[in-house]
């Protein structure tokens, strides 16, 4: 459902159009980072949860292929299937194959930003499936045939007013009404029908464990197990690097997970999978998609750490005014950026710039990923590599040439400051990016340099 | 090459060196009354606690609470009475129809409010979320400090399980609270003390 091909410079001049609406997509966010903060102030073990959440990451990086095999093998004896799947082709077609061979077409699915990076909806409904998202977010934005804008918060972008309006045309909701009680309520009794009458679910999976061959889908609304305890047939999708070695670690990840994303102490439902239920087939397809060679990229692999509770998103100046759709990739945001550009250089060069580099993202990070460090990275290795637009590329060898010449910097700085006090137009323009939402500083009348070299004797 | 095996092999070829895991992954929480505690964060997800001395005082309490309620389901067996909806179903479907669950289950977890639910207590997996509302039935003295005090209790080796927190809600309107999403539209906890 990919709809935008801007970069995220142009989306978010887009985004920005109408002040009063960013100002509140701004706000909104802000408020949830700020939960997070009260909530996660409440322990005082927070630093030291983090650090071990990180370190079992670490181990689980370094353990993967054990891990997996492990978790595979448990799994097995659990009377679970276990698939593989190289790219997110592979995984949409083994989707497909069982689907077809329970002659089954029409499934509900809970929240999985891995099919949402497999475009699988998209594949599935060419081959004649029809896929209901069942969590309240992710079936306002299907029903607007845009993807989610945030991978905890899908609709965050829409006020109830939009809403109320999807919903009047598809769900038969009174004409202007609002009220996101009343629209909920419609919304429920939509999908009740549609888990009823249902015989396959997809979920995604928030933690693998190695030591049992369980999985864990955690929920606010319940969705997931209402899909899959109802289906004849539950079919799970995790990247591999959801995999975590045993199951006294969801103490420590469980704690962290919904403080960093929503506040709340705990998500409402944490469902642990482990056998299918009497009669039922239950099946986990295990993703790489670009992971295995993200793992091996050393300053990029800690991506793979991330839990998914987006608090990166909720925290980043540059996210919260641009929103989710201007980084047009499954998951937005500075991890979003940090993910995107392993899966495609050429088409997510831009991400890794859509950030100030303030560090707050990874200052909120449950597992302690690097990710303005990795930004930052990222930038290098684009540029180097010739991805970077060239208008950008032109400016960074202009800055390099300038930067590496002491003589030509001091006098192209004294141009500089002269032609802004005698010719301030030729700056104050829109040629000018830097002008863009803001003005431009007076010139001071010396540089630093002159003062010093003035005054060093006195 | 399979496509597990080129997995495998790629992941061996890219992963870093070798770390350990941390020394600990425990933490305590020291409560000064873990009942308290659990009582005030169900409280904040809105779940009413009722303490009830025994069996017959559950009845009673069910009773007064929802005994105008039509199609009640039970598992506890002081409330075999109670119960006006047979749990004997062999379509899970046929839940569909319940408006009241009161179901035992395991244990409960004081810094979230989460309860324990697993296969051990169910006939079918679906009743804690098909029902429109659910009661939970634990014993007064299991109630753990936190997560990592429920793992260490979780020895349940049963095919599927459930920290459930409160009834189920959703924010996903312009990030105004709804209770009763898909699941149990309201959440009390009875407390046992016997």
């Amino acid at each position: 459902m990919s709809k935008t091909t801007m970069d995220h410079a142009e989306a978010s001049v887009a985004f920005n159009k109408d002040e009063s609406y960013v100002d509140w997509h701004d706000e909104t966010l802000w408020f949830v980072r700020q939960k997070r903060d009260r909530s996660s102030k409440l322990l005082p073990e927070w630093e030291q949860l983090r650090n071990t959440a990180s370190q079992i990451k670490d181990y689980v990086l370094s353990h993967m292929d054990e891990l997996l095999l492990s978790f595979e093998q448990k799994a097995k004896e659990n009377g679970v299937h276990v698939h593989w799947a190289y790219n997110a082709a592979e995984h949409n077609e083994i989707v497909l194959g069982l689907l077809n061979r329970n002659r089954i077409t029409k499934m509900v699915k809970s929240k999985s930003m891995l099919t949402e990076e497999c475009h699988m909806n998209e594949f599935l409904s060419q081959n004649g499936i029809e896929v209901i998202d069942t969590d309240l977010g992710e079936r306002i934005v299907q029903l607007r045939q845009e993807p989610p804008s945030h991978i905890v918060l899908p609709a965050i972008h829409l006020k109830k007013k939009d809403i109320g309006d999807l919903f009047h045309e598809h769900l038969g909701t009174d004409a202007g009404a609002t009220d996101p009680q009343y629209l909920a309520e419609a919304a429920r009794q939509h999908l009740r029908d549609k888990f009823l009458t249902r015989r396959a679910a997809l979920t995604g999976v928030n933690f693998a464990i190695a030591d049992t061959g369980g999985f864990v889908v955690a929920t606010n609304e319940g969705n997931a197990d209402m899909g899959a305890h109802l289906a004849d047939i539950h079919i799970a999708s995790m990247g591999f690097e959801k995999i975590i070695p045993r199951q006294e670690h969801l103490g420590v990840f469980l704690r962290l997970l919904a403080r960093s994303a929503t506040g709340q102490p705990v998500t409402t439902y944490n469902s642990h999978f482990k056998k299918p239920r009497d009669g039922q087939e239950m099946h986990i397809i295990i993703v790489d998609n670009g992971r295995t060679a993200q793992l091996g990229r050393e300053d990029f692999r800690n991506s793979l750490k991330c839990i998914r509770c987006g608090a990166c998103m909720n925290t980043c100046p540059v996210y919260r005014r641009s929103g989710g759709h201007s980084y047009h990739n499954a998951v937005a945001g500075p991890i979003g950026s940090i993910l995107a550009p392993n899966l495609d250089m050429t088409k997510n060069a831009d991400l890794p710039f859509a950030s100030t580099l303030c560090g707050s993202c990874s200052n909120v990070c449950p597992v302690k990923i690097d990710i303005h460090d990795q930004l930052y990275k990222w930038r290098q290795v684009l540029a180097k590599g010739g991805y970077v637009p060239k208008a950008k590329e032109a400016g960074i060898k202009a800055m390099s040439a300038v930067l590496s010449q002491p003589r030509f910097y001091q006098w192209s700085g004294k141009l500089g400051r002269s032609v802004m006090r005698i010719m301030p137009f030729m700056v104050n323009n829109q040629l000018n990016p830097w002008y863009k939402n803001r003005e431009m500083p007076e010139p001071p009348k010396e540089s630093f340099r002159d003062w010093y070299v003035n005054n060093r004797r006195k | 090459m399979g496509t597990r095996e080129m997995m495998l092999e790629k992941i061996r070829q890219n992963k870093p060196a070798a770390t350990q895991l941390p020394e600990s992954w425990y933490f305590d929480s020291e409560y000064a009354d873990t009942e308290a505690k659990f009582t005030e964060t169900l409280q904040a997800i809105f779940t009413q606690v009722v303490v009830v001395k025994n069996g017959e005082e559950l009845l009673e309490k069910a009773t007064e609470m929802f005994g105008d309620v039509v199609n009640r389901a039970s598992t506890v067996p002081a409330l075999a009475g109670w119960a006006d909806f047979s749990l004997q179903v062999a379509d899970p479907h046929e839940l569909e129809l319940i408006e009241m669950a009161i179901l035992e289950a395991d244990f409960g977890v004081a810094e979230n409010g989460a309860v324990w639910i697993s296969d051990q207590y169910l006939t079918h997996r679906v009743l804690p979320f098909i029902t429109q509302n659910l009661a939970f039935v634990i014993r007064r003295n299991a109630i753990v400090n936190n997560m990592h005090d429920a793992y260490l209790r979780l020895t349940d080796t049963t095919g599927w399980g459930c920290f459930i927190a409160g009834p189920s809600k959703t924010a996903d309107i312009e990030q105004s609270l709804v209770i009763g999403a898909h699941g149990a539209r309201s959440m009390v906890i009875f407390l046992l003390d016997s």
